[in-house]
């Protein structure tokens, strides 16, 4: 029997890892379909892997997610509910600014490669006239080298996806506070499905549905700190795309 | 004062100089159908312009246009989204109080099927350099072309 692959948008922080091999088994005994869980360290490689067709099934975030509907071919198929993406700016609690407006030209961003999170903090900052052209950007590896940036006087202001933000240990977090969050509801993580996969899709999608109903599923949501998925209709899709292509330059 | 649209319809409104300051963080979204009648509105939306979400739906997406703004930038939104391009503007938007709020907008047409389905905007927080800079502006051309 063919394996497929599962990945994961590499913006989650090791707690929440551990939470997709438990929903990894999880998918293989409700679809009895072998699934091999990939995981990356790093976005370049695993849209290397996405260009060379080699994920089949994948939590991706919201920017990624447009390419792959729109030059992949995959296919939302359901969300978590009662979660949605925001980008959080934080700066060291010494630091002297206290809005985005005390900002200046030359600020040092500390910024991962997470595209939706480094496209929001760049429009966050926007009101303070600062884009690429006068800040300077560090892009690193993940949210915890962010705040060490920040921590070791190397960036003045970072970038984080909330949840990562308040995954950071209290030691980390206390340390820093934060300058402005965005609020904007509507664009979130999605499930995707690969051109290979579109046979499963009604059976993962009913599997997904009934998940926080029954004991099992429901404990494998928990691990994951999710209380449920919604089905993605193919409009929703479409418009969280629309709304990424309005703030893509 | 009344207000005229572009198509000779007017209509009574409250103007008072009292700007509300666009919330950090936060995007205003609305969707129309291809004349410009609002389908969707968020939350922000909502809040930012006082009305509420029975008022939005149905309407014309002009119940916003501020008598401050010049006809030629909404020639130019039209021109531009009718022939399948983005339109980014800075806007001063007319509230249901009569107060104004600037946006920095982004308007795309939504395409399905390779079919034109409607519009999307979305605004987010515009600098007050921009600002200042598109008052200016906009006196200008509403002094060149009265409307
Ligand atoms: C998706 C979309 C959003 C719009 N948003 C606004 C807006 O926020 N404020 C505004 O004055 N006009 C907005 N317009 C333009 C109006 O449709 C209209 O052209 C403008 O208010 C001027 O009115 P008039 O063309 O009827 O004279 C929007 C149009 C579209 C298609």
């Amino acid at each position: 029997m063919q394996t497929y692959t599962l990945s994961v948008s590499p913006d989650f922080s090791p707690e929440h890892l551990s939470g997709w091999f438990i929903f990894n088994t999880w998918l293989q005994k409700s679809l009895a379909t072998p699934f091999h869980l990939e995981l990356y360290d790093e976005f370049e490689l695993q849209r290397r892997d996405i260009q060379l067709d080699k994920i089949d099934l994948i939590y991706a975030n919201p920017y990624d997610a447009a390419m792959l509907v729109r030059e992949k071919g995959f296919q939302a198929v359901a969300r978590p509910a009662s979660t949605s993406d925001e980008a959080v700016i934080a700066v060291l609690n010494s630091s002297a600014c206290l809005s985005v407006d005390d900002l200046k030209e030359g600020v040092r961003v500390a910024t991962t490669h997470d595209p939706d999170v480094h496209m929001m903090g760049m429009i966050m900052l926007e009101p303070a006239d600062l884009d690429r052209s006068n800040v300077i950007v560090t892009p690193v590896h993940s949210y915890v080298i962010v705040a060490k940036h920040l921590l070791n006087g190397q960036a003045d202001i970072g970038f984080f996806l909330k949840d990562a933000f308040h995954d950071l240990s209290d030691l980390i977090r206390s340390q820093m506070r934060v300058l402005v969050e965005s609020q904007i509801d509507v664009i979130h993580h999605t499930l995707l499905a690969g051109p290979n996969v579109q046979h499963l899709i009604p059976q993962l999608l009913d599997n997904l549905l009934q998940m926080q109903d029954d004991i099992k599923g429901k404990a494998v949501l928990e691990s994951m700190q999710m209380t449920g998925w919604l089905k993605m209709e193919q409009e929703d899709t479409e418009f969280m795309i629309d709304l990424i292509d309005t703030l893509i330059e | 004062m009344f207000i005229t649209y572009h198509d000779g319809s007017s209509r009574e409104i409250t103007v008072i100089d009292q700007e509300v300051p666009y919330p950090d963080g936060k995007l205003i979204v609305s969707r129309t159908d291809t004349t410009g009648v609002i389908t969707h509105a968020n939350q922000a939306f909502i809040e930012m312009s006082g009305y509420s979400l029975d008022e939005l739906i149905g309407i014309n997406h002009n119940i916003l246009r501020h008598p401050d703004m010049p006809a030629a930038a909404f020639k130019d939104l039209w021109v531009t989204i009718q022939s399948g391009k983005k339109w980014n503007g800075y806007v001063k938007n007319l509230r249901k109080d009569g107060a104004f709020y600037w946006v920095k907008a982004t308007v795309i047409p939504n395409i399905r099927n390779g079919e034109l389905m409607g519009y999307t905007s979305v605004r987010r927080k515009p600098s007050r350099s921009k600002v200042d800079a598109c008052t200016a502006l906009y006196a200008q051309m509403k002094m060149d072309v009265p409307s």
